[in-house]
């Protein structure tokens, strides 16, 4: 996920101090990687140098903390363009699930012990997304069920891969 | 811990094409098990060999302490009406009749009394969320409506195990998770023992665990009641 463009997402609702910002990131996004502080600071650095943010009110004392950083109409603008702005789909398949099968089959394996051992791995954490997501707040239900569906599918293209590799094998090798 | 429900090198087939090989389960009382597997494998025949819907060529089912398999089938009708409930794809519902008798036709089948049988089933529509559509026809209700309905036929006899082949797979995602959550809700509280074939891994993740079916056979040791405390 894009920090800069969650930071900036979490400032539309109003100025916040840096503090405010990594507690709500880490609320809105639960399943997300938390934020830094540092990662924070650095973030608002680079989004005030671009424009898109600005120090709102400057507090006396020492610390990052004492400063409110609000988005600029620049920075509201930004937001808007991406939103509606498709991504594009994935040009390459460079996922590590994929280099497995091909190395195992390249090792003679016909790769469905590794579909099994993989299968149960994914599953297990399906089990907690699914524990999760019931007893989670909305924000965490949304992001087990975003996780839920991309594990499905991990396992659901194993699956279809390894049903397929006997017509696979008599005309290419895999 | 021990199995309450356990099937030993189960042998089936249909013509010369072979359903089970060989197959083994063992299910520890009060768990959820999802069996997984490609078409083909053998997940329905497994199921209805657990549920006395078959009798295996070879092998043997073992439910607590009672041998199924070699009950003639006025006891394993019995068996069924008492002890198992079974939740198909499509629901199975009569279309003749509502919901709510749709709900009591198990125990009308044990001979109980029609008013208490179709209160028991206005009970469970009700502890379901679907008490309003009890008058309803199958026909005037939604997919996830009637797999509701069905699944309160299939606990409605309070059985102490529920059979579940593809229970989700006529539905969509929503109305899945509604039925799923509906079925390991009941089940972990009233301890009730759950099979559950499915080809969805996010129906499977409701179940404690899961072994998968595989040209007849269950592939890997399962330890039984490995996902339950």
């Amino acid at each position: 996920m894009s920090t800069p463009i969650a930071v900036l997402g979490l400032l539309q609702s109003g100025p916040r101090h840096g503090y405010d910002l990594k507690r709500e990131h880490d609320a809105r996004f639960p399943l997300a990687k938390p934020l830094a502080f540092s990662q924070v600071y650095s973030t608002l650095g680079r989004l005030e140098r671009d424009g898109l943010v600005e120090v709102t009110e400057q507090q006396a004392g020492d610390g990052p903390d004492r400063t409110l950083f609000g988005i600029t109409e620049a920075g509201r603008q930004h937001l808007r363009d991406w939103v509606v702005e498709p991504e594009p789909p994935a040009p390459h398949v460079a996922n590590v699930l994929f280099t497995k099968l091909v190395v195992a089959r390249l090792g003679g394996s016909d790769g469905s012990a590794y579909l099994d051992v993989q299968r149960t791995a994914h599953l297990s954490r399906m089990r907690e997304l699914t524990e999760e997501r019931r007893s989670g707040d909305t924000a965490t239900a949304l992001g087990a069920d975003y996780a839920l569906f991309h594990l499905e599918a991990d396992v659901r293209w194993l699956e279809t891969t390894l049903a397929r590799l006997d017509t696979l094998d008599q005309g290419a090798q895999l | 811990m021990t199995a309450y429900l356990e099937a030993r090198r189960l042998v089936t087939s249909f013509g010369s094409t072979p359903a089970l090989r060989g197959a083994d389960l063992a299910v520890a009382a009060g768990e959820i098990v999802a069996v997984l597997g490609p078409s083909g494998s053998g997940k329905s025949t497994l199921l209805h060999c657990l549920g006395g819907l078959l009798r295996p060529d070879a092998g043997e089912v073992h439910l607590d302490d009672l041998r199924i398999d070699t009950l003639d089938d006025r006891a394993r009708t019995q068996l069924r009406r008492t002890s198992i409930g079974v939740l198909l794809q499509y629901g199975q519902l009569v279309p003749e009749l509502t919901a709510e008798e749709n709900v009591a036709l198990p125990l009308l089948f044990g001979r109980r009394g029609r008013a208490e049988a179709l209160a028991a089933g206005r009970t469970w529509l009700e502890r379901l969320g679907v008490a309003d559509v009890g008058a309803q026809r199958p026909g005037q209700l939604s997919g996830g409506q009637q797999q509701r309905v069905a699944l309160a036929r299939a606990l409605v006899t309070e059985p102490r195990l529920v059979l579940a082949d593809e229970p989700t797979g006529a539905l969509d995602s929503v109305a899945a998770e509604q039925v799923m959550e509906l079925l390991t809700g009941v089940a972990r509280q009233s301890g009730t023992t759950v099979v559950l074939v499915t080809h969805d891994l996010r129906v499977a993740s409701y179940a404690d665990r899961e072994v998968v079916l595989r040209d007849g056979q269950i592939v890997g040791a399962a330890v039984v009641g490995a996902g339950i405390a």
